[in-house]
């Protein structure tokens, strides 16, 4: 991803690498790297700061006394329900979301990408129009069927519609299935290899890093949504962490700020621990699906 | 369509085809590959009709009643259409207020996005953990904690008014000021620019060096060439990424809903979070299907007027190569 011969401007400007361009560029991009990250470092240090401290040591990336007792605090979380029922709906709802969207995803994209059925054009557009389908007009008609059938107050209404993939998933799986050479998919047809047959010996094996950039995704969107369990769950003992976030820090009531602080950033934990391992795959599955829509 | 898929992959020699048998062994085959496609997006086609399509159909029947979700929905024609366009100031707000976030954060995000890719689209060994840093904020942007940590950063004793207060300039109340209010959203918008950036630099690494070279012997200067190179070969790119994040931006709603509440004023009340109050706090579910089928129609005239404008300024390369 990083190197070689691309030019802009910028480039070859800098390609002299002269040590003045060098030092200018690092310079720069750390003065705007760091103000890109400096309120991520806040909430970590204000996580880690004393009650005396949030707000008068407030622009401090450096906690004078390491206050810990904000993460016990904080854990305890409200009303007799701790942070860690919290957390195992939000582990619970992000990983069987990320299961059901990648899975029915790559069906779907080795249907539309590899079998020439009748009406494939027709379908396809379709899946493309729904991504710019603002979910509000679902949302209403979905609700009033969820609760008539009694699903209000639990997480079916969140996942059962994982089950049919999600479109921008179908479409990136897609442009890699189409990468893979029909050569390979013809010669498992010459040797009596039917179609579900090569989807599971011959592409599924290949798209192995188009999934995991599409887990990755839906990991992050299930864990970081706000607006579906706001809706379905209302009782708390359900509540994601999101959810429980906003109750915690509700303004009106809000006065542990650390302990606010430290959920916050406990929350986030998971979010960079596989952004710091799967960076490539972020990084490769936002430029493809992009470039190529 | 399909008649093409049987005789590509037919193994039999066509010296042993005989008409009359080779054609219900065709027609089974396409039998087959139709099952085989339905049966591959089927999990997709079944929840887009039950899950996207009927509640699309419902939501603009809903749209021409009156319903509390309790008692029946009761027809009302086109009452709550005109109770929007003509009779509820709020909504023009959030018409108004949406209109003006779309149009300065989205612009503004996708410059930021672009310098930043010219800026890190070099070869320097420490450019991937920049790279990285950029991009940091947007994977999270999305999230309640970011949303909180904003409305203390912009809070009266937050994080800005005690910098601010270092320098000696007094406190304002960012979030309670009817012309700050919006803007700590956009800001917050703007900060994560990093899903674009990364396009824009996939984007840039596809551009030829050949052609900074040869203008560089033409005499092309910095400025002229990211005007007569950059832009153009790159303006696919930005259309695509102005189309999706125009429309994101029409659908902005938890950074809303978590900072400013809608207030001060209605200034920050953006049509989602109108919307979503009048479905789910005042249950008002043919009301709120009107301004989600509003919704719809705007996006979808936005989107319409950026395809048909597209070919004045998109530049599409002849495929090479």
């Amino acid at each position: 991803m990083a190197t070689t011969s691309a030019d802009s401007p910028m480039m070859v400007f800098l390609r002299k690498r002269s040590t003045r361009d060098t030092l200018l560029y690092y310079v720069f991009a750390t003065l705007v790297g760091f103000v890109m990250i400096y309120p991520i470092l806040w909430l970590f240090a204000s996580s880690l700061k004393g009650p005396g401290e949030i707000w008068t040591n407030t622009s401090s990336l450096i906690p004078k006394n390491l206050a810990f007792n904000n993460y016990v605090e904080g854990w305890a979380g409200f009303g007799g329900i701790t942070f860690a029922t919290f957390f195992t709906n939000s582990f619970f709802y992000a990983t069987l979301a990320t299961v059901f969207s990648v899975a029915a995803s790559v069906l779907v994209a080795y249907g539309f990408a590899r079998v020439k059925f009748v009406g494939r054009g027709f379908w396809f557009t379709c899946m493309i129009l729904t991504l710019m389908l603002p979910a509000q007009v679902q949302i209403i008609p979905q609700y009033i069927f969820f609760s008539k059938i009694g699903w209000v107050n639990s997480y079916l209404p969140l996942l059962i519609p994982r089950l049919g993939g999600q479109a921008f998933f179908i479409f990136m799986i897609m442009q890699f299935i189409r990468g893979i050479p029909r050569e390979l998919d013809e010669a498992a047809e010459m040797d009596g290899c039917s179609k579900v047959g090569i989807f599971f010996r011959i592409i599924l094996p290949l798209i192995q890093p188009a999934m995991i950039t599409a887990a990755i995704f839906a990991f992050y969107w299930t864990w970081e949504d706000f607006l579906t369990p706001v809706i379905y769950l209302n009782n708390p003992k359900l509540y994601t962490v999101s959810l429980a976030l906003r109750s915690f820090a509700d303004p009106s009531s809000a006065t542990n700020w650390g302990a606010i602080f430290a959920m916050s950033s406990l929350s986030l934990v998971p979010v960079f621990v596989i952004f710091i391992f799967f960076q490539r795959y972020l990084v490769q599955g936002i430029a493809t699906t992009g470039l190529k829509g | 369509m399909d008649s093409s898929a049987p005789s590509a992959a037919n193994p039999i020699p066509a010296a042993v085809q005989i008409a009359a048998p080779m054609s219900s062994v065709r027609k089974r085959r396409a039998l087959l590959t139709n099952l085989t496609g339905y049966l591959f997006i089927s999990p997709w086609l079944i929840a887009f009709l039950v899950f996207t399509v009927i509640p699309i159909i419902a939501s603009l029947y809903l749209s021409f009643t009156n319903y509390d979700i309790l008692s029946a929905p009761v027809f009302s024609g086109f009452a709550n259409y005109e109770r929007m366009f003509f009779k509820d100031p709020r909504y023009w707000k959030a018409v108004s207020s949406t209109l003006f976030y779309v149009f300065t954060a989205i612009p503004l995000r996708l410059i930021f996005a672009l310098l930043v890719a010219m800026l890190l689209n070099n070869s320097y060994r420490m450019t991937p953990v920049f790279r990285a840093a950029f991009y940091a904020p947007s994977i999270i942007g999305g999230s309640i904690a970011v949303a909180v940590m904003w409305r203390e950063i912009f809070g009266k004793a937050g994080l800005v008014n005690f910098i601010l207060a270092m320098i000696g300039i007094p406190p304002t109340s960012w979030l309670g000021n009817p012309s700050t209010a919006i803007w700590t959203l956009i800001l917050l918008a703007v900060w994560q620019f990093g899903s674009p950036m990364l396009i824009f630099l996939a984007g840039l690494k596809q551009i030829p060096t050949e052609l900074y070279e040869a203008s560089s012997i033409d005499g092309a200067g910095p400025i002229s060439k990211f005007f007569l190179i950059t832009l153009p070969l790159l303006s696919p790119v930005i259309f695509f990424n102005l189309v999706m994040q125009t429309i994101s931006g029409f659908l902005v709603f938890t950074q809303a809903f978590i900072i400013t509440g809608g207030s001060p004023l209605d200034t920050t009340l953006f049509y989602a979070l109108y919307l979503y109050r009048r479905a789910f706090e005042t249950f008002e579910m043919g009301y709120a299907s009107a301004m989600a089928w509003a919704l719809l129609l705007i996006v979808g005239i936005f989107t319409a007027i950026s395809f048909k404008f597209s070919d004045t300024w998109v530049f599409y390369e002849h495929k090479e190569g």
